[in-house]
């Protein structure tokens, strides 16, 4: 064993290691596979092309996320999305993977019933056709997206090739105002470092802003290393990690739990262990934030003006952020706040949680949503609009005037129906704005629960704050 | 199913210097239901390509008349960022391209591309500024690449080194196929699988 002090993510790499030939990548062991619709398909085909079977059918999970349907089932499907959807519960039948299929009553979004079935624990790597799959990080585990050859490469081998990344401590110390929640933080986190800042390496989010969010908010924080670039982002698991795993589904149960949990307390990185480059952030500064451009990187507090291009050295930079602005319809050295907005979109991988439900019915209890607004609740698991409805989440929902809807990625990837008409503008709490990303011509600002619920009693951008203090 | 092939490709370019060019422009999700590669070439970048009334929109690159037979598509910074759909190399790919030169791709981006043939050449800010600017006042430039070199070169400029994975370069020039490559790791495979029951 060596014995010079260690990253989590030098220690999860080195305990994957299958085999290492000159000159090519690591041949990486992977833990758990999670599948869905969309990216699937074609790595299935590969397999039956070559007479083979998924390798370990017990490691690969598969659902329905991306293309079904929040309401109406199958029918409500368009013929491609019914296409892709049956195709996938065939292949799964087919090499006996487990899937959570349409009448699930725990289906939901890969991300999310990954954890919240046991599945996901500390120490593990974890992959996806899904860039998203970074959010698994928050459990101290190494997930990351791959593409559809390589899911059909670990359906077939279990195994993947992979150079090593390099590292980046995301250092976040600091406690977070009221009003300013994980989404704010990575927000943050984008709007300094910008889309291709961690390109090539995998996040460590440290420090105590880190420490002090749930489960629910490192996996928010996790979710979005993505957009900076970075495949995987992580945190360190302690108590509160484990807390959240013991007794789910597949969790380790009894002795074997015991032996696990003496095994992830291992994991954390080593005082003294050394980082590639180190990003800060003081979290104790921050307010809510927005994106007000066609990329997650660019973010402001909802209280400043928006950048002028003029501010910008580099001529494509300058360029970007005109061609950002124009489409957004924003001006520059303006505030964004009070714009005026058509949809607000609660859901998605990166805020559709239990936690995030009860944060925004919070604040939207006893209120309205604007009448020109179309607010939109999708649980991101069946087990979440469960969980929600016992505690009554949906009547606060509906009484304010918003659509309670079945789980699904919707209108964060809009591939399912639930999307923008052109030019209309969205504040939603999911994690990408790239142009026509909710829907041909749709307008997208990210923002926290909290920001989306002020801006959908508002029907403006609204600051959370202002309304947390007329409670 | 072969694996891809490259050696050297000599081709004109076309230039889309926009920066963070994600791949939800390159393929929109709406077209990512299909369940297998095909026809993905005619929805690249669908929704710059084309007015809302569904007809060509002229004021695009790939509209123009000079786009025609192009191999190479010359792009800003970080190309490709965004989601892990290998839709969008089977797109580029399937509309014609086989390499595309920027100062910086995204990771999973990069690595879905080598695996179709499609070629992710980085070179420095200068160099593509310099190349912009060339391409601006020769739409017939030629820009040769030649992977055995792991080189890029066009009139006036010298072959410049650009970086590939070894392993992708040898897949690439040999036909090397890699999911055969990791079946041979089978064995090895359940001796980790064994050690860690």
């Amino acid at each position: 064993m060596s014995s010079s002090p260690q990253t989590l993510f030098q220690k999860i790499w080195d305990s994957h290691v299958v085999a290492e030939e000159p000159g090519a990548p690591t041949v990486l062991y992977i833990d758990l596979h999670l599948v869905h619709e969309v990216t699937s398909p074609q790595a299935f085909s590969v397999l039956k092309e070559r007479g083979l079977k998924v390798r370990r059918p017990e490691r690969t999970v598969a659902t329905m996320d991306h293309s079904i349907p929040t309401k109406g089932g199958y029918e409500a499907a368009d013929e491609l999305g019914r296409i892709q959807l049956r195709l996938l519960e065939a292949n799964a039948n087919a090499n006996n993977v487990r899937i959570y299929g349409l009448n699930s009553v725990q289906r939901g979004i890969v991300h999310v019933i990954g954890p919240e079935q046991g599945f996901t624990q500390p120490g593990m790597t974890i992959v996806c056709g899904d860039s998203h799959t970074s959010t698994h990080g928050a459990f101290g585990s190494l997930g990351f997206g791959i593409g559809t050859s390589e899911v059909g490469h670990v359906l077939a081998t279990q195994c993947l090739l992979q150079r090593k990344p390099k590292t980046c401590e995301v250092h976040i110390d600091g406690a977070l105002r009221a009003g300013v929640t994980a989404k704010d933080i990575i927000l943050a986190v984008l709007a300094q470092i910008g889309v291709g800042g961690g390109t090539g390496h995998v996040f460590e989010y440290t420090g105590a802003a880190i420490r002090a969010l749930d489960m629910e908010g490192r996996m928010t924080v996790c979710n979005m290393s993505i957009e900076g670039g970075a495949r995987a982002g992580m945190v360190a698991p302690d108590d509160k990690t484990f807390n959240f795993v013991n007794g789910r589904e597949f969790a380790p149960k009894g002795a074997a739990w015991d032996q696990a949990v003496a095994r992830w307390r291992r994991l954390p990185t080593d005082a003294g262990a050394a980082f590639d480059k180190t990003v800060t952030l003081d979290a104790s500064t921050l307010e809510p934030m927005v994106t007000f451009g066609t990329n997650p990187g660019q973010g402001v507090a909802i209280t400043q003006p928006l950048p002028l291009p003029s501010s910008l050295a580099d001529a494509n930079e300058r360029a970007g952020l005109e061609k950002s602005l124009a489409y957004m319809k924003f001006e520059a050295g303006k505030p964004i706040l009070g714009q005026p907005v058509d949809v607000v979109f609660l859901g998605s991988c990166t805020n559709s949680r239990i936690g995030d439900l009860r944060a925004a019915a919070g604040l939207l209890k006893g209120r309205k949503v604007a009448k020109h607004v179309r607010m939109m609740v999708v649980p991101g698991s069946q087990s979440v609009k469960q969980a929600a409805e016992a505690e009554g989440l949906d009547k606060v929902f509906k009484e304010a005037g918003a659509d309670w809807r079945e789980a699904g990625c919707s209108m964060c990837i809009a591939m399912n129906g639930d999307q923008l008409s052109p030019g209309q503008l969205a504040v939603s709490t999911s994690n990408r704005n790239f142009e026509g990303r909710q829907g041909k011509g749709g307008r997208t600002v990210l923002a926290s629960p909290l920001t989306a619920v002020a801006s959908a009693v508002a029907g403006r951008i609204a600051d959370p704050r202002v309304l947390m203090n007329q409670s | 199913m072969s694996a891809p092939k490259f050696t050297t490709l000599t081709a004109r370019c076309v230039v889309l210097p926009v920066i963070d060019i994600d791949t939800d422009q390159i393929i929109p999700a709406r077209f990512l239901k299909v369940t297998d590669k095909l026809g993905l070439g005619e929805k690249l970048f669908c929704d710059w390509r084309y007015l809302d009334s569904g007809a060509p929109n002229p004021a695009f690159i790939l509209n123009q008349p000079e786009a025609k037979g192009v191999e190479i598509l010359v792009a800003g910074h970080n190309f490709g960022c965004g989601s892990s759909r290998e839709h969008a190399p089977w797109a580029l790919v399937g509309w014609g391209f086989q390499a595309v030169i920027s100062t910086m791709f995204a990771d999973i981006f990069k690595g879905n591309s080598v695996k179709n043939g499609l070629i992710p050449v980085v070179i420095s800010p200068d160099a593509h500024a310099a190349l912009v600017a060339l391409r601006a006042k020769n739409p017939d430039l030629e820009i040769t690449i030649d992977l055995p070199s792991q080189t890029v070169s066009w009139p006036g400029q010298t072959p410049l080194m650009f970086p590939i994975d070894p392993f992708s370069r040898t897949c690439l020039l040999e036909g090397v196929d890699e999911l055969g490559y990791l079946q041979k790791f089978q064995p090895q495979a359940e001796a980790y699988e064994a050690a860690h029951a």
